[in-house]
């Protein structure tokens, strides 16, 4: 019982963390039309930049300064980078990014080498919150899912009840009108980019701490939110928000469960040797890693709209 | 069109001057081929020579997606990876005497491994196109790499699956025991493939896959669907990938989860791209070229993929056709004879863009001495830079700064006057097909 | 009674909650020409949109040679012999015209997705790219990128990706928007002449055009067919007058 709950919970916070990431992602891309593969890598500098400010002064300086200064970072590359290659088009944009994504990590490298660093839960938010059966739940994860859940509120609340908010929803759907209304579409579009830039820093900076920060961080998470983001179904909140959840909650799952269709079948009382080495034995936690892109070319052969996506891609 | 040229006595030198022009690149290649190990003979070039030509040819597979049918892919290295496998595996057990299959037939495996996969993960794939092409493929390609480790009795594990290539009785004193021997088999089978790719794109469905690189949903108002002509695209690049593959494994004799993963797959849409998608022989200059450097450069510095990276963004930001676009630019007549012109402009700008990327390359240089930290001094170019100084890093920066403000000056004032160079529409570079 | 080429049976579209294709009615018969006018957002493009399978009709039928083609894809409708133009110019726009041209008589001459065959030396390609390069008149343009065209040699190349596969009914969407002239007289005898003996649904704006080229014209308002008939009975048709032709004819449209 007590597993299920645990498990459930962290599932939770872990999809409220990819929640984090994707909604940046998608919404950058059904604003911009731009697939941002570096998204994964300001969650990246998120983490390391809260890493070093954390160890100069404080995490509470680090959790509001790391998205500042990634924000702002997003906003230059937007600026000085996408903007320029806008003229060719979506697949440049894509391959802007995937190049940005390579440097990223390599000056990730150079700066702060290339092991783990020593990014470490505040002491305030080190323990447990609460404790049933003998087994406890930290502070620091009910801490992400706090964090998370008020960021989608604000989010949500900047979408709809801001005059900005307006400005971009309505350049969702009909960018030339917004502009031919007399907004400046540019600028919003920097702001859109450099906002989901900010909010991947800050799921860098309360997911660093709590997973590793480490150079290979940017591309595990990478692919996971592109999944999310197609499995959602291409520019929907919504489908992110259930999409991150769904994944969370599988892999959480998966990695505890250490059956196979070996022990299924020993249960059952079939007792097979020559099945010992077979594809039968591996078990569902080491299959973790690969279930949510079984997830995906599932979902695109059921469902190729995503799960509440609108347009086909 | 021309008309047809009356029968006259003359006529075969006629047929000869249409079917010259066409056959002289191609022997031109087969020359360059055969002579390269020759020119380039030392211990380590000869191993070079050949991955070159085993990325050549991935990058040309990879470019009827990119190039020809605007699929990008992000996970390619799957179908050669999986070929490779294949052909690994084939060649175990011929060793083991389980079949028998000569090595210089292992290619053709490898292919039809690859478009095996490609028939199988291309049914998901090319179901879509553009932007979530390129995340599915990521998709694919993190589910191999992922299976790859789950599954340790295919592929090896850690360590990868070795083998021997020196496989039965030699025939005609051939064993491909011999890095040279392996060469010329990589040699043969690129320029086969080359010819192959190459007559693709004169087919009916390579004319088509162009038509729906431009315009998916025209195409199936003249009858095709879009997704199937993707789709045979994909499993014919798949094949031409999986005989890299092979090869590539053959050169080696060892395969690992490596050569499936999302990097190798990064690469070869680097060095594709670097090398320019718009020409068929683009994908040639890239693979040449990025071999060439990655090998070369990994051993001076440990920032190269960092060089590359930056090459990479730049060509996106400021020559989007690669290489081969820039070329083709640059002889272009008009252009020649404002080179020749404005000579001393010209070489401003060869002088400040070397000194920028000479600053650069010392600034990124200095960084890296001081991250990995045992020695301040650093000695690059014959010169040697104290990298605990503050003032080595201002030195540089203005050196930077100064010689990129000269480049833009020299940049601006070469092209004054002249109407920019119109080859691109609706961001993209117009290739002039036709007869 | 012979049975018609296209035959529309209660056709209805809504787009969320307008209904812009509201229950329209045509019967189009073999070899025959029919234009279809009506003022701007009628929903005549609409109405090719929901034909040749571009959008899913809410409700109704659409036959094609008396079978019906509703839920069919666009290159499935196409391969039951039904080719149409564009409004907006939606061409090849990297490949050469000739290259378009090519493209375009590719299925219907039976070569579907070869691979194993060379294009420049297929015959019968050749000659019928050939010739309709010489009927849209851009003979000298032919290895000219379509994107890098003029407004209105892009027009005629738009035609000339219609026609190219020698259906046997040819849907063309204000063939001559933006044409001077000159150009679309021009234009029109050549439609005239290549629809000889197939069925043509047009929809243009120009009235002389119109009377000139259609032995049919069906008139669409507020997405209802509200008459359909010879140019003769049009013209007369008390409703037509009333609800169109009244104040539309005054205006000379040039669009
Ligand atoms: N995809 C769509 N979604 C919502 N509304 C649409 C869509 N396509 C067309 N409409 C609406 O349907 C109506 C009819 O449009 P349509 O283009 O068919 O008119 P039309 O008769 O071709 O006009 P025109 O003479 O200007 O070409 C318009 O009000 C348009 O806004
Ligand atoms: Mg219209």
């Amino acid at each position: 019982m007590e597993f299920i709950l645990f498990t459930l919970l962290n599932g939770l916070s872990y999809g409220l963390l990819l929640f984090m990431l994707s909604s940046g992602l998608t919404l950058i891309f059904s604003m911009m039309g731009v697939l941002n593969f570096a998204h994964a890598s300001f969650y990246m500098l998120g983490a390391y930049f809260a890493y070093s400010i954390s160890v100069n002064l404080s995490f509470w300086v680090a959790f509001l300064a790391a998205p500042a200064i990634v924000a702002g970072l997003g906003a230059a590359v937007e600026r000085y980078g996408l903007r320029h290659v806008h003229k060719y088009g979506h697949a440049a944009e894509l391959l802007f990014t995937f190049g940005l994504s390579y440097i990223v990590v390599e000056l990730v490298q150079v700066t702060w080498g290339r092991a783990t660093v020593q990014y470490s839960i505040p002491a305030e938010l080190d323990g447990p919150l609460f404790t049933l059966y003998g087994t406890s739940f930290p502070i620091y994860r009910g801490f992400m899912m706090l964090v998370a859940s008020l960021m989608m509120l604000s989010i949500y609340l900047a979408l709809t009840r801001t005059r900005v908010g307006l400005v971009v929803q309505a350049a969702l759907t009909h960018p030339s009108m917004v502009e031919a209304l007399g907004h400046n579409v540019p600028r919003v579009f920097t702001l859109v980019f450099a906002g989901g830039c900010g909010l991947a820093a800050l799921a860098g900076v309360i997911g660093g701490d709590a997973f590793v920060t480490e150079p290979g961080m940017a591309a595990t998470v990478g692919s996971i939110i592109f999944v999310v983001v197609v499995v959602g179904g291409l520019g929907s909140l919504a489908g992110a928000l259930i999409a991150s959840l769904l994944i969370g909650m599988v892999q959480t799952f998966a990695v505890s469960l250490d059956y196979s269709v070996l022990t299924l079948l020993t249960a059952l009382g079939i007792q097979e040797t020559a099945l010992r080495g077979s594809v039968l034995r591996i078990t569902v936690a080491q299959m973790a890693p690969m279930l949510p892109y079984m997830l995906l070319v599932l979902v695109l052969i059921l469902r190729p709209k995503g799960l509440m996506g609108t347009r086909e891609g | 069109m021309k008309p047809e040229p009356a029968q006259r006595p003359d006529a075969i030198p006629a047929r000869l001057r249409t079917i010259l022009p066409r056959a002289l690149p191609w022997a031109v290649f087969a020359l360059g081929l055969i002579v390269a190990p020759l020119i380039f003979s030392g211990g380590a070039s000869l191993s070079i020579l050949s991955q070159i030509g085993t990325m050549m040819l991935l990058g040309l597979s990879f470019n009827m997606l990119l190039g020809q049918g605007g699929m990008l892919s992000f996970g390619h290295a799957v179908y050669s990876g999986l070929g490779a496998y294949f052909a690994a595996h084939a060649i175990r057990l011929a060793g083991a005497g389980t079949i028998s299959i000569p090595i210089s037939l292992v290619p053709i495996l490898g292919g039809l491994a690859g478009m095996l996969f490609g028939v199988l993960f291309g049914y998901v794939t090319t179901k879509k196109s553009g932007t979530t092409f390129a995340m599915i493929t990521l998709g694919i390609s993190e589910l191999v790499s992922a299976c790859a480790l789950m599954m340790p009795e295919f592929f090896g594990g850690e360590g990868g699956v070795s083998f021997n290539r020196v496989v039965g009785r030699p025939l005609y004193g051939i064993s491909f025991g011999p890095q040279i021997q392996v060469y010329y088999l990589i040699a043969v089978w690129l320029f086969i493939c080359t010819l192959a790719i190459y007559a693709f794109s004169l087919t009916p469905l390579g004319r088509m896959i162009n038509a729906v690189r431009d315009n998916p949903e025209r195409a199936e108002f003249i009858g095709y669907d879009p997704q199937h002509v993707r789709y045979l695209t994909f499993i014919l690049s798949s094949f031409f990938a999986g005989v890299a593959g092979a090869l590539g494994a053959i050169n080696f004799e060892i395969v690992s989860a490596e050569n499936v993963s999302t990097g190798r797959s990064g690469a070869i849409l680097l060095f594709t791209f670097i090398g320019g998608v718009d020409y068929f022989f683009g994908p040639l200059i890239g693979a040449a070229l990025g071999v060439f450097f990655t090998e070369l450069l990994s051993n001076y510095t440990p920032a190269w993929q960092l060089y590359l990276g930056i090459f990479f963004v730049l060509m996106v930001l400021y020559a989007p056709g690669g290489l081969s676009g820039l070329l083709v630019e640059a002889v272009r007549p008009k252009v020649l004879r404002r080179s020749i012109l404005r000579w001393p402009l010209l070489l401003a700008i060869c002088v400040s863009g070397l000194l920028v990327v000479f600053g650069a390359i010392l600034a990124i240089e200095m960084l890296f001495q001081r991250s990995l930290g045992s020695d301040s001094e650093l000695k690059l170019f014959g010169i040697s830079v104290d990298t605990s100084l503050r003032m080595s890093y201002v030195v540089v920066g203005l050196l930077v700064f100064v010689s990129g403000i000269s480049l833009r000056w020299a940049w601006v004032a070469f092209w004054d006057g002249a109407d920019k160079p119109q080859t691109e529409i609706a961001g993209v570079t117009i290739r002039r097909t036709g007869t | 009674m012979s049975e018609c080429a296209l035959d529309l049976r209660d056709v209805r579209k809504r787009f969320g909650s307008a209904e812009i294709i509201r229950g329209a009615n045509l019967q189009v018969e073999k070899g025959e020409r029919c234009a279809i006018i009506g003022p701007n957002g009628a929903g005549k493009s609409t109405l090719f949109n929901l034909i040749t399978g571009r959008f899913p009709a809410s409700s109704g039928e659409i036959l094609l040679n008396g079978s019906s083609i509703m839920g069919l894809k666009p290159f499935e409708i196409y391969r039951r012999g039904l080719s149409r133009g564009f409004q907006i110019t939606n061409i090849f726009h990297r490949l050469s015209v000739y290259e378009n041209l090519r493209c375009s008589v590719l299925w219907s001459l039976g070569y579907r997705y070869s691979f194993w065959q060379k294009l420049s030396s297929l015959p019968d390609v050749k000659e019928r790219a050939d010739e309709v390069l010489d009927l849209i008149g851009l003979r000298d343009r032919q290895n000219t990128p379509a994107g890098l065209l003029t407004y209105a040699e892009q027009r005629a190349l738009e035609i000339g990706i219609a026609i190219a596969g020698d259906a046997a009914v040819i849907l063309l969407d204000e063939p001559t928007a933006g044409m001077s002239r000159s150009e679309t007289d021009a234009a029109i005898e050549m439609i005239r002449r290549i629809t000889q003996g197939k069925t043509l649904l047009v929809v243009e704006h120009d009235m002389s055009v119109v009377f000139a080229l259609a032995e049919k014209i069906a008139v669409l308002v507020f997405g209802e067919i509200i008459a359909s008939g010879s140019p003769n009975d049009i013209r007369n048709n008390p409703r037509v007058r009333e609800a169109y032709l009244g104040e539309y004819s005054a205006v000379d449209r040039t669009e």
